[in-house]
């Protein structure tokens, strides 16, 4: 079962409030998505907390329902 | 890693003590079977870098169990000397900054130096 891009969205920003969050759906199959994530709770953090982060805001569809996310997360820069 | 008796866990640990650099992916680094483990066995190539290559698709206990191992949902996984990298993106996005082979060569691994920096 494929997952909505709102959902994702939503999930990430339920989880991480001042995220900046930017779903694509990149093969137009609601399978396939990329996510870039802004937001200040990755300061301090590596790229693998990070994405760790977003994952645990997806609670568990990751790599399940959600098989495909290419993700790219940072901290707003200064 | 909160679950510790994982009884697969030892054999993971096997694997990642085996060699410095070690792929947990899907299919074998001559017949990737997934486009995201295709990936990173470009970038290892392309940077001159060996690695062991563990085919999750031939061990369901080991799928499973790196995910847990790792705290990472995902395959393929990428470890350097004992520690996770990270998987398809992370290592991606440190392959085009030029900070892939920058680590690599830290950890006193001969890696070809491309990328932006």
């Amino acid at each position: 079962m494929p997952m909505d891009q709102n959902e994702i969205e939503r999930l990430i920003k339920d989880a991480l409030p001042d995220a900046d969050v930017l779903v694509e759906d990149l093969a137009g199959d609601g399978d396939h998505y990329a996510a870039r994530v802004v937001s200040s709770a990755f300061k301090g953090k590596t790229r693998v907390q990070q994405h760790q982060m977003v994952y645990q805001a997806l609670q568990g569809r990751m790599g399940g329902v959600l098989h495909a996310l290419a993700l790219q997360t940072s901290a707003p820069a200064d | 890693m909160t679950e510790q008796s994982n009884p697969v866990f030892a054999e993971i640990q096997s694997h990642i003590d085996a060699e410095p650099v070690v792929l947990f992916m899907k299919g074998t680094a001559d017949r990737p079977m997934c486009g995201f483990s295709a990936k990173v066995v470009q970038v290892l190539n392309y940077m001159g870098v060996p690695f062991r290559d563990v085919n999750v698709l031939a061990d369901g206990a080991i799928r499973e169990g790196i995910k847990q191992y790792s705290n990472w949902p995902t395959i393929p996984q990428l470890y350097v000397k004992g520690e996770f990298v990270g998987g398809c993106d992370i290592v991606s996005e440190m392959f085009e900054t030029g900070e892939l082979s920058e680590y690599l060569n830290g950890q006193g691994i001969d890696a070809r130096q491309v990328g932006a920096r």
